[in-house]
């Protein structure tokens, strides 16, 4: 699997006025099973670029790939994961999980199985009957996790999942998520605006610069994990990297 | 539980409207309460009615209406609903429309109703099928609003087709919401039904049966009338609640 960004533009038209721009120039590419994290202020246009990858948003200009296929609509090979109020309040858990299974006409009897499964692999078979309003925030963002890897895609596209969590509640979640990956070895682009949150989970960190966006600087993590944030290590990489964020290069518009 | 409290106003309005009529001794302007429970302990015989059909008979014909006409709105009021939440354009083009036209009480739509339909079932249902549409449409396109967008961004990404965002995700979650619309229109339309009953031709319903009591001055029949159409409607309405209760309890827990 490959996802192919090149020279990507993104305006939002304005009734009246100028367009507003949301990304300029993207150039990126993503390989098989790479942790790729997107580094941002505010409003520098990365959950759009997340969106455009996930076929929900179009682009003005350049041109984006996966496996030499053109992106223009949802493509089931890619799943966004969104901050919060995606789960299907009428359903059961175990009903969301099996949503997108559903959808692509799976047998039941099979889709039981693999909701089941993919239930179990986020710690949560015991809540399988109960209904959303009924869980925690880390909870649903669990199940929302299980309902995207259910339907096996190669890229996770997760749009600052853990924003809304406590800080305890978003660290856990944090090695969960890098649990899962080294056991599913899916793709996962993970949009976060925590420099902390992308050093700790990333293979490769994209910094974007404040909108339009434009790729700043690619600083790739080699740091073994489980990396231990409160170690010196970390401490030193974190540094690095918000020098390199806060370049002239990468705070001027 | 709930508190006795609930049940000392209706004991006393009882009592305080016995005492009244012994005072008033004139059973026309009201009549004792033993002359109305009797009518409502034989719901079924003729005998009471003075000719007319029993109270459950007329209570069969006034549902029978309010259900054909409350039905047929259901059956245009949420497809059209479903499709002005979804479609700006579509709502654009009818909104005005719309906005104009239910202002107007059912009731002045009878003198149309009767040139077009003459008297008859036909009339009825149409006033009942006017009470009954608007609310469950503006009901219906409000639910439709009402979902999240995130919601349809999560079937789309899951590979839903345009079908499967209108069964999976539009309708079970705008269903709450088109149900509140369905009691409310409910409950318009049994009120419209016992009026488009007065209308001359008719000789059955609850809504004649008074006015036909009326006539021959008996208020004995006329109260146990309003009585059993309060009951019904009463019930109905709590088939409603409970509905929501056990289907839509989600939509007040949700945080």
């Amino acid at each position: 699997m490959i996802l192919n960004i090149q020279h990507l533009c993104k305006d939002f038209p304005v009734p009246g006025q100028e367009p507003i721009q949301a990304l300029s120039d993207i150039t990126l590419s993503v390989g098989d099973k790479e942790f790729v994290s997107v580094l941002g202020p505010s409003g520098c246009g990365k959950t759009t670029l997340l969106r455009i990858i996930a076929g929900l948003e179009s682009v003005t200009s350049g041109s984006i790939e996966i496996d030499g296929e053109t992106i223009s609509s949802p493509n089931p090979k890619m799943v966004m994961i969104f901050q919060e109020y995606s789960l299907y309040p009428w359903r059961t858990i175990f009903d969301n999980v099996k949503f997108g299974l559903e959808l692509q006409n799976n047998v039941m009897q099979s889709a039981r199985e693999v909701a089941m499964e993919y239930l179990h692999l986020v710690g949560l078979d015991e809540f399988a009957s109960r209904f959303p309003y009924e869980l925690s925030g880390g909870m649903r963002q669990r199940v929302a996790v299980a309902r995207a890897l259910a339907i096996e895609p190669e890229i996770l596209l997760m749009d600052e999942p853990f924003g809304a969590l406590d800080a305890q509640t978003r660290n856990l979640l944090q090695k969960e998520l890098l649990e899962i990956w080294e056991k599913t070895k899916k793709t996962i682009i993970f949009v976060t605006h925590s420099v902390d949150e992308a050093v700790f989970l990333a293979d490769r960190l994209v910094v974007l610069t404040p909108r339009p966006g434009r790729v700043c600087e690619i600083i790739p993590i080699d740091f073994n994990r489980p990396r231990d944030r409160t170690s010196a290590e970390f401490a030193q990489l974190r540094r690095k990297v918000l020098d390199l964020i806060s370049q002239p290069k990468c705070t001027l518009q | 539980m709930r508190s006795p409290l609930v049940l000392l106003l209706p004991v006393l309005l009882i009592v305080g409207w016995e005492v009244a009529s012994l005072i008033i001794d004139n059973p026309f302007i009201l009549p004792s309460l033993t002359t109305v429970i009797p009518i409502l302990l034989h719901p079924f015989s003729t005998e009471y009615t003075l000719g007319a059909p029993s109270l459950m008979g007329n209570a069969a014909a006034s549902l029978l209406r309010v259900t054909s006409g409350f039905v047929l709105a259901a059956i245009i009021a949420i497809p059209l609903g479903i499709g002005m939440g979804r479609s700006p354009f579509l709502n654009d083009f009818l909104d005005s429309t719309i906005e104009l036209l239910r202002p107007i009480p059912p009731l002045a739509w009878v003198p149309l109703a009767l040139a077009w339909f003459k008297i008859g079932f036909v009339s009825i249902v149409f006033i009942i099928f006017i009470g009954a549409f608007f609310p469950i449409l503006l009901n219906t396109i409000d639910g439709v609003k009402s979902i999240k967008k995130t919601w349809v961004e999560v079937a789309e990404t899951l590979g839903a087709r345009e079908q499967d965002i209108l069964s999976k995700v539009i309708l079970p979650g705008s269903a709450p919401i088109i149900w509140t619309g369905l009691r409310v229109g409910f409950g318009i339309a049994w009120m419209c039904v016992v009026a488009a009953e007065w209308l001359p031709g008719i000789s059955a319903g609850l809504g004649y049966l008074i006015l036909y009591a009326y006539n021959f001055g008996q208020t004995n029949l006329i109260i146990a009338g309003m009585v059993v159409i309060g009951i019904i409607g009463l019930l109905i309405d709590q088939v409603f609640k409970a509905g929501e209760r056990k289907w839509f309890s989600w939509r007040a827990l949700e945080r």
